[in-house]
């Protein structure tokens, strides 16, 4: 008996799932409305991801190629895999005749960062934020090594060096 | 016909292996199987593959650059793990933080529960021959996944949790997207009972399969959703309150079978038991600061320090010894995973290889959090 019983019961609750299954088949065929992935290369130009996203370092620079960054290297010693090197150099300041420190080179090793964000807090300049790009791949290895300030950027006015 | 295949037919016990590169293994785990015929003698565990020395990296990490290192431990349960070493901290230097960020904390800890058990449920589903539950479970993994990278930054490693706080303050839309989601997941859990909990099928491979006696779960020092299906207490949000878990009413899913189906029942209970925490404190984020200031460089006095907490997979703990300098003199990680797995071979003797799987997603390991 409980032979055909078995039969039953689990002829039943094989199409209570199919009931499920099929609403949203048969829903998404029609009217998409399920739909929840998404055709991910090809929405390449209107994926925005969120304010907060940490995609990876990047140093601020203003329209006139100007950033924040007076290369005091606390980003460096905050960071616990070594991402960052910072290259400083000192000169003569123009106007009150004092050496100064100034940025030669803001070093990004993207292959080691664990996107922690203990650099973003210690810089007391607010220089590095986060950057929303989040297509890394490469084929070397060493393309993920990145010169963070732009060729020509100096720094912005108001900043003690 | 006996006696012909006992004289005649020798049977003999062999090894098998299963993994590394098992995709059932849930990770690198190597598992030799001592067989006879399709029935298992015996299970040997081989860890190690995804060995990264984070114990021995803490070592030469301040107490702030450790945080994000727990997050790799148990990746689905990334937020309970920041949360115990920020209440070590925070406890040895007797910080006091505002109610605003303790009911952050414990309502982030909740979603991660629930996103977590909502992988294992499609993960299990999965294992069994149910394709189609991984991509319904992923479909409201999503929704929590959302309400993180908007607040935190990130979908799986968020480093929510700093010492003294939280990294930023809730995004506006925070509220808003949690209401959302518990009115959504409130439909969702009944569907998953219809499509997976009650089928036949499932509920013939999982009924009466890896059995595991309260006795033996306490012997292997289960823990966490797998030692509750054997009927032991062990809910850290229950036994030692830390955060916002001693102003919230909720019950601690309890089964005593102590089989496949038992442990199933107990993280499904522990999902409904999440959204009532979640509902009860949604509309009551007290108001205040999120973040309190500390010292720059952060010194622990010299001693030794235990901070527990309830992840998703049961018991996270972490032991701090420290000598007075920045960095930590040792630390010890006290993994879910690891004592809930060595108890596989008790729950799967005499069973086939097809059962072992089933058992194995029970246990819900995680292998990173095993591993370290």
């Amino acid at each position: 008996m409980s032979y055909f019983s078995d039969i039953i019961n689990g002829t039943k609750t094989l199409l209570t799932g199919m009931r499920i299954t099929g609403k949203y088949f048969f829903v998404n065929l029609f009217t998409r409305k399920y739909v929840i992935t998404q055709q991910y290369p090809d929405n390449i130009d209107t994926l925005k991801m969120f304010d907060r996203f940490r995609g990876e370092i990047t140093l601020y620079h203003n329209e006139n190629n100007e950033h924040k960054c007076d290369a005091c290297t606390l980003c460096v010693s905050a960071c616990p895999n070594g991402s960052l090197e910072v290259f400083g150099d000192k000169k003569p300041d123009p106007e009150t005749g004092k050496n100064k420190r100034y940025l030669v080179k803001h070093i990004y090793h993207l292959e080691m960062c664990t996107m922690c964000g203990l650099c973003i807090e210690a810089c007391p300049q607010d220089a590095l934020e986060w950057g929303q790009n989040f297509h890394h791949v490469q084929y070397d290895r060493s393309k993920l090594t990145k010169v963070l300030n732009k060729p020509g950027s100096k720094l912005m006015s108001g900043i003690k060096g | 016909m006996e006696e012909f295949l006992t004289d005649q037919l020798k049977t003999q016990e062999y090894f098998l292996n299963m993994g590394p590169q098992h995709p059932a293994t849930h990770g690198v785990l190597r598992l030799l199987l001592k067989l006879d015929g399709e029935i298992i003698r015996n299970v040997d565990m081989d860890l190690g593959f995804i060995h990264r020395s984070i114990e021995k990296m803490c070592e030469r990490n301040t107490y702030k650059q450790i945080i994000h290192l727990t997050d790799r431990l148990d990746y689905l349960s990334s937020h309970m793990n920041n949360e115990a070493v920020c209440l070590l901290v925070e406890k040895a230097l007797n910080i006091e933080v505002s109610d605003r960020i303790k009911v952050i904390r414990t309502m982030m800890d909740e979603l991660t529960r629930i996103s977590s058990h909502v992988l294992w449920w499609g993960v299990m589903g999965m294992d069994i021959g149910a394709l189609t539950t991984f991509m319904y479970g992923f479909r409201e993994r999503e929704m929590i996944n959302d309400i993180f990278e908007e607040t935190c930054g990130a979908r799986l490693t968020m480093n929510y949790n700093v010492i003294g706080g939280l990294r930023y303050d809730l995004h506006e839309n925070f509220v808003k997207r949690v209401k959302e989601f518990i009115k959504h997941f409130k439909k969702k859990l009944p569907e998953y009972d219809k499509l997976l909990t009650n089928n036949v099928i499932f509920r013939k491979r999982i009924e009466g399969v890896g059995y595991i006696s309260e006795k033996d779960a306490v012997a292997y020092g289960l823990n966490g959703p797998t030692a509750r299906g054997s009927g032991i207490s062990c809910d850290i949000r229950k036994i030692h309150p830390y955060s916002a878990y001693d102003r919230v009413d909720f019950e601690e899913a309890i089964f005593t079978e102590g089989d496949s189906y038992a442990r199933y029942k107990v993280r499904i209970q522990e999902m409904w038991q999440s959204l009532s925490i979640l509902e009860q404190l949604v509309d009551k984020i007290p108001e205040g600061e999120y973040r309190v200031k500390t010292k720059a460089v952060i010194k622990l006095p010299e001693g030794d320090y235990l901070q527990r907490v309830e992840a998703a997979r049961g018991d996270f703990g972490i032991f701090v010894k420290s000598t007075g300098q920045k960095f930590p003199y040792r630390v010890k990680f006290r993994s879910p995973g690891f004592a809930n797995l060595t108890a596989l071979n008790k729950m799967t003797q005499g069973l086939k290889i097809a059962d072992l799987v089933a058992v194995l997603s029970t246990i819900d390991i995680v292998v990173p959090d095993i591993d370290r």
